[in-house]
C-alpha cells in the first residue's frame, strides 16, 4: 500500500488522529482547542462526505423542520481557520498499533501520536429475512434521511420497526411527508426505556390522533418483497404492506476497528476515567466506548466525556464519572421528557400527578429523600429543575409537597416567574441539551460580551439548534444583563417570527424560488401574509434569482404595479426618465403634446430635475407612455423602491468652477443603474466641484468632482431626518467611480433590509462595515459590481414599453362599465 | 346566466386576477371594486377606503382583507369595515358566482351611482 502523507510539512507538533467525524470526534477536538489551540496538529476522518453535523437533529430535517445546513456544527471554515484537516468520505479501516498509522479503505496512510477513536454506534439491524432488500434502512445518517425523503415523495406505506426515540421520530417525519406510517414495537409499550407504562400509552394515543398505526407486543417474522420491499409480515400472520423500511431497534457500539486493532473490547471500546483505552496511546469517546461498565446512546454524557478527554490530553486531569440521562423527544407538538431511574424498587416512593382533560402526566421518583427519576408528558416545563436537582442529590424533604407541581409552585411563589425559575437553577445545570451548554457556560458568555440571543447563539450554541431552549437562554440574558440585553432583530410583521435578516439568509440557503415556498417552509401564520410581508419577500427573491425569479405583480404596491404615482384623488401622476437631468425638444414636445392630449391639470419641475405630468387616469397611462416611448423616452422609476434619479450639475463642459464633467459622469451612472430594484428608492447626483450645486452629499449615492478625481459619498438623504452623507472614499477615475457605485448599490441591495434607506442601513451597519466591502476588499467589490452588472441584464428592459405594447392590460382597463340607463334595463 | 331584473352580469372569475382586483364603473359614481382572494372567494365593494378614500381595488389583497394604498388601512372584503385600530365602514355590493360568471346585485349598484 503507498504511502501519502497527508500533511508533509515541517510541523513538529505532536499528531492527534480522530477516527470519527461526528459530534463526538469533533466536540473533542473543539475542548481540545479551547484549552490549548497549538499542542495538536489535528487531523479528522470522517466516513460520511460531509463537515461536521448535528445527528440528533436529523429528526427535525426529516420533518422538514430544519435543512442540513441549519444543522451543521462546524463547516469547513471551522476546519481551515484551526488548521484541521479533514479527510472526508475515505473511512478509516485499519489501526496499525505498533506503528502508530491508520490506513483508509482508500489506501490514504497517516501516522499519529495520539490515536481518538470516536466511531459512535451501528444501528442494530434484526436478522430477519428480507433485512438486505432495497427499501430497508436505518435511521442513522444524513443519507438514510435522504432515502427516507425520496420514498415520502413517492408516497405510500412506510413501517418504522421499532418504537423507541428514534423510531418514532422517523414515523413522526415520514408521517408529516405525507406517508401512511405504521410503528411496529415488539414491547408492550412505546419508548419503555424512557418511559413508564402510563406515559407510553398518553403518548401512543396521541401518535394514533395522528394518524399513525402503532403495533405493540409486535414482533417481525421477515421483510417481504420481490428485488425490493413489499412489505414487513409478522408472526402473528399479519402482513402490513410497505414500500420502505425503518429499522430503528437500537444501536451497538462500533468496535470493529478497535477489536480488529487488539484493543479491550467489552459491549464497548473499554476506557477509564480519561477515556484512555488498553493502550496508552489510543483514546476513545463516545457512542462507541465502555466506561465503568457503562455504554450511552444519548448526546450528553458525550459532552461530559469530552471536556474529560481534553483535560487529559492537555495534562490536566479530572477523569469523568459517568452521566445520568435524561430524554426528550423532537416530536413536534408532543412534549415528553424522562430521566433517571423511574423502574421503582424497594424504598422508592412515587409522586404522581393527572390531568386527564389536559393530557397532562407527571411522575418524579423519590428515595432517600432524593429524586431519581422523572418523566413528564404534556407539560414538561420543569424537566430541567428536576434534572438539576437529581444531578445534584438535594434533599428535597422541604419541597416534597409542592414538588408534583413544579419549580414555581415548590419555591413559594404560587405564580410562575420564569427569570426566579433560571435564577434557581445551578451553574452546572444543563440549559441547552442539544449543544450540551450548562447555565454556567451561558453566562459566562454573556458575561464575555454576548449580549442578544444571536450573539450567545453565534458563541456558546446554546438554543442554536432545536430553540425549545430560547426562553431559558433569554431568562439568563435578562437576569445577567437587566435591562441592557439587546433585542434580536424585529420580525418582519405579524405574519411571521422571523426577521428580514433570518427571512433573506434562509431563502439563500434554502434555494428557495417564490413567495408560497418561503412562507410554507418559514412556517408563515397567515395563508398569504400581508401587505408588509409580501412586497418585501417579492424583492429579497427578485435579488437572490435575477432573471429566474417571476415577479408576483400582487405582492406590488399599487406604484410599481400600475408603473406611476398614485395620487389622492386616484388618478396617476407620470414621470418620464430623464438621463442625467437632460432633455431636448423631441422630448419636451412630446411631453407638451401628452399633457394636451390627455388633459393633464400640472406638469411640474421635481426634485430630481425631471418633469412630472399630473393628473393621468389609469386606463390612459398605457396610451401616455407609448406616446412618450415615441419620443425615445422611457420609465423614470419614480413610483418605485428603485433607481429614481441622478442630478447633475453642468460642469466642467460649461460652469467655469467645474473640475470633471460631471453632467456626464451622472448621464453614465444613470445609464447603468436605471431599471434596478431596491430595498427602497435610491438617487445619485454628481457635482461638478465642492460648491456642490447637485446637492450631491443628501443623496443615497454622491459624487464630488475635484481637481485630483472624485469623492464618492454615500448614505444621504432629505426627508424628515436629513442625514448629509458619509465620505466612503476618493477615486481618481471616471471608470472606478462607476465601479465603486455599482459595488455599492449591490451590497445594499443584497443586505439591507425592505424599506430601510441607504442612511439608517449606513447607521445600522456601520461605515467601517461598507467600507470594508468597498474600498478595502477589492476582489469583493469586483464581485459585487459583477453581480449588479449581472442583475441588471436583466432589469433594465422599459416597463412603460411592455404595458403601451398591451401587457397586462387588465391592470388599466375596467372589467364592466354600465350607465344608470343600462343598470335599469 | 345573463342579466336579470335582479344582478348583473359582469363577466367571467378568471378575469379577476387571483389575490388582485378589478374594477366596474358606473356612471355617474363611485367604481364598484371586485376582489378575488387566494382562495378564490370574490367579494364587491365601493372602490372607496372609508378613510381619504382612496382606490381599494389598487391595494394589496390578502387573507380576506384589501390594505388601501394610501394609508394602509386594511378593509375587511366580507364586511367593508375597517380593520384593527381604524374606524370606518365601506359599501359593499352583494355578489355571487353563476357558471364561472360574476354577477353582481342591481339594486346596489344603482345606490352606488345614485
Amino acid at each position: 500500500m503507498e504511502h501519502r502523507p497527508l500533511k508533509p510539512d515541517a510541523d513538529t507538533r505532536k499528531h492527534l488522529v480522530v477516527v470519527g467525524n461526528g459530534m463526538a470526534g469533533c466536540r473533542a477536538v473543539e475542548e481540545l482547542l479551547a484549552r490549548d489551540p497549538d499542542r495538536y496538529r489535528v487531523t479528522i476522518f470522517g466516513a460520511e462526505p460531509r463537515v461536521n453535523y448535528n445527528r440528533i437533529m436529523l429528526s427535525p430535517v426529516l420533518a422538514g423542520e430544519k435543512c442540513f445546513d441549519d444543522i451543521v456544527i462546524n463547516d469547513a471554515d471551522w476546519y481551515a481557520s484551526n488548521g484541521i484537516a479533514l479527510i472526508a468520505g475515505d473511512p478509516v479501516a485499519h489501526i496499525d498499533r505498533a506503528a502508530k498509522t491508520v490506513t483508509t479503505r482508500g489506501g490514504t496512510v497517516e501516522t499519529y501520536d495520539r490515536l481518538l477513536i470516536a466511531t459512535g454506534s451501528d444501528p442494530f439491524i434484526i436478522p430477519v429475512p428480507g433485512k438486505d432488500l432495497p427499501g430497508v434502512i436505518a435511521f442513522r445518517d444524513m443519507d438514510d434521511v435522504d432515502t427516507m425523503l425520496a420514498a415520502a415523495d413517492a408516497g405510500g406505506d412506510a413501517v418504522v420497526i421499532g418504537g423507541g426515540l428514534l423510531g418514532l421520530e422517523a414515523a413522526h417525519g415520514l408521517s408529516l411527508r405525507g406517508m401512511k406510517v405504521t410503528v411496529v414495537h415488539l414491547m408492550p409499550t412505546l419508548m419503555e426505556r424512557q418511559l413508564d407504562e402510563a406515559a407510553g400509552w398518553l403518548l401512543k394515543n396521541a401518535l394514533e390522533a395522528r394518524g399513525q398505526t402503532i403495533l405493540t407486543g409486535a414482533d417481525t417474522a421477515e421483510i417481504v418483497g420481490d428485488g425490493k420491499v413489499e412489505g414487513v409480515k409478522l408472526k402473528n400472520g399479519t402482513l402490513i404492506p410497505a414500500s420502505l423500511v425503518v429499522m430503528a431497534v437500537g444501536i451497538r457500539p462500533s468496535t470493529a476497528l478497535a477489536r480488529d486493532a487488539g484493543l479491550a473490547v467489552g459491549r464497548g471500546i473499554q476506557v477509564d476515567d480519561h477515556m484512555v483505552t488498553s493502550d496508552p496511546a489510543v483514546l476513545a469517546v463516545g457512542e462507541c466506548v465502555e466506561h465503568d461498565g457503562q455504554v450511552y446512546g444519548l448526546v450528553a454524557p458525550l459532552w461530559d466525556m469530552c471536556r474529560s478527554l481534553a483535560d487529559g490530553l492537555v495534562e490536566k486531569p479530572t477523569g469523568y464519572r459517568g452521566s445520568v440521562t435524561s430524554t426528550k423527544l423532537k416530536v413536534s407538538g408532543i412534549d415528553v421528557f424522562s430521566a433517571g431511574d423511574f423502574s421503582g424498587g424497594d424504598g422508592c416512593e412515587d409522586i404522581v400527578l393527572r390531568d386527564a382533560s389536559r393530557g397532562v402526566y407527571k411522575r418524579v421518583i423519590v428515595k432517600d429523600d432524593r429524586i431519581v427519576g422523572a418523566v413528564l408528558y404534556g407539560d414538561t416545563a420543569d424537566g430541567n429543575w428536576y434534572f438539576d436537582l437529581l444531578k445534584r442529590q438535594e434533599d428535597v424533604s422541604d419541597l416534597r409537597d409542592l414538588l408534583i407541581f413544579g419549580q414555581a409552585f415548590a419555591a413559594g411563589g404560587g405564580a410562575a416567574d420564569p427569570k426566579a425559575a433560571v435564577a434557581a437553577l445551578s451553574d452546572d445545570a444543563e440549559i441547552c441539551g442539544c449543544n450540551g451548554v450548562t447555565k454556567g457556560q451561558v453566562v459566562s458568555c454573556i458575561a464575555k460580551g454576548a449580549h442578544s440571543l444571536d450573539a450567545v447563539r453565534g458563541t456558546c450554541k446554546a438554543s442554536a439548534s432545536c430553540g425549545s431552549c430560547t426562553g431559558l437562554v433569554e431568562n439568563l440574558l435578562a437576569l445577567t444583563l437587566g435591562d441592557g440585553v439587546q433585542s434580536g432583530p424585529k420580525t418582519m410583521c405579524k405574519c411571521t417570527s422571523f426577521g428580514h435578516d433570518d427571512v433573506r439568509r434562509e431563502i439563500v440557503a434554502q434555494a428557495m424560488r417564490s413567495i408560497p415556498e418561503v412562507m410554507q417552509k418559514l412556517h408563515w401564520t397567515t395563508p398569504d401574509g400581508c401587505s408588509s410581508c409580501r412586497p418585501a419577500l417579492n424583492y429579497y427573491l427578485l435579488c437572490a434569482l435575477p432573471g429566474d425569479y417571476v415577479d408576483d405583480q400582487q405582492s406590488r404596491f399599487v406604484n410599481e404595479r400600475l408603473h406611476a404615482n398614485i395620487q389622492k384623488d386616484g388618478t396617476y401622476s407620470v414621470v418620464p426618465r430623464m438621463w442625467g437631468g437632460l432633455t431636448n425638444p423631441r422630448e419636451l414636445r412630446a411631453i407638451a403634446d401628452v399633457v394636451e392630449r390627455f388633459n393633464a391639470p400640472m406638469v411640474k419641475v421635481t426634485g430630481g430635475q425631471r418633469l412630472d405630468i399630473f393628473g393621468i387616469k389609469k386606463e390612459d397611462l398605457p396610451a401616455v407612455w407609448a406616446d412618450l416611448n415615441a419620443a425615445g423616452m422611457v420609465s423614470g422609476h419614480a413610483y418605485g423602491k428603485a433607481l429614481r434619479t441622478v442630478k447633475t450639475c453642468v460642469g466642467s463642459e460649461w460652469c467655469r468652477f467645474g473640475t470633471q464633467d460631471s453632467t456626464g459622469l451622472g448621464v453614465k451612472l444613470e445609464r447603468m443603474s436605471w431599471g434596478s430594484w431596491m430595498p427602497h428608492k435610491f438617487k445619485i447626483a454628481v457635482s461638478g466641484c465642492p460648491r456642490n450645486c447637485a446637492e450631491a452629499t443628501i443623496k443615497d449615492f454622491g459624487v464630488v468632482c475635484v481637481d485630483s478625481g472624485y469623492e464618492l459619498h454615500v448614505g444621504g438623504n432629505g426627508g424628515i431626518h436629513v442625514r448629509v452623507t458619509d465620505l466612503l472614499c476618493k477615486v481618481a477615475t471616471e471608470q472606478e467611480a462607476m465601479d465603486y457605485c455599482a459595488a455599492f448599490i449591490q451590497l445594499y441591495r443584497e443586505e439591507a433590509r425592505y424599506l430601510e434607506r441607504t442612511a439608517p442601513w449606513i447607521e445600522r451597519v456601520g461605515l467601517d462595515y461598507v467600507k470594508a466591502h468597498i474600498v478595502d476588499d477589492d476582489a469583493g467589490r469586483e464581485a459585487l459590481r459583477a453581480r449588479f452588472l449581472y442583475s441588471q441584464s436583466f432589469s433594465q428592459d422599459d416597463p412603460w414599453a411592455q404595458r403601451a405594447e398591451g401587457a397586462e392590460a387588465e391592470h388599466h382597463a375596467p372589467m364592466a362599465r354600465f350607465t344608470p340607463q343600462e343598470a335599469f334595463a | 346566466m345573463t342579466t336579470t331584473a335582479d344582478w348583473l352580469d359582469i363577466g367571467w372569475v378568471d378575469q379577476i386576477p387571483v389575490r388582485g382586483s378589478r374594477t366596474i364603473q358606473v356612471e355617474g359614481g363611485d367604481d364598484i371594486a371586485l376582489f378575488r382572494t387566494a382562495e378564490g372567494k370574490v367579494f364587491a365593494l365601493l372602490d372607496r377606503c372609508p378613510h381619504k378614500h382612496g382606490r381599494l381595488s389598487q391595494g394589496i389583497v390578502h387573507g380576506g382583507a384589501v390594505a388601501c394604498p394610501l394609508h394602509n388601512w386594511r378593509i375587511s372584503l366580507s364586511t367593508g369595515e375597517a380593520l384593527g385600530e381604524d374606524k370606518g365602514c365601506t359599501p359593499t355590493v352583494p355578489v355571487k358566482i353563476d357558471g364561472g360568471r360574476v354577477l353582481i346585485c342591481r339594486a346596489s349598484t344603482l345606490k352606488a351611482a345614485a
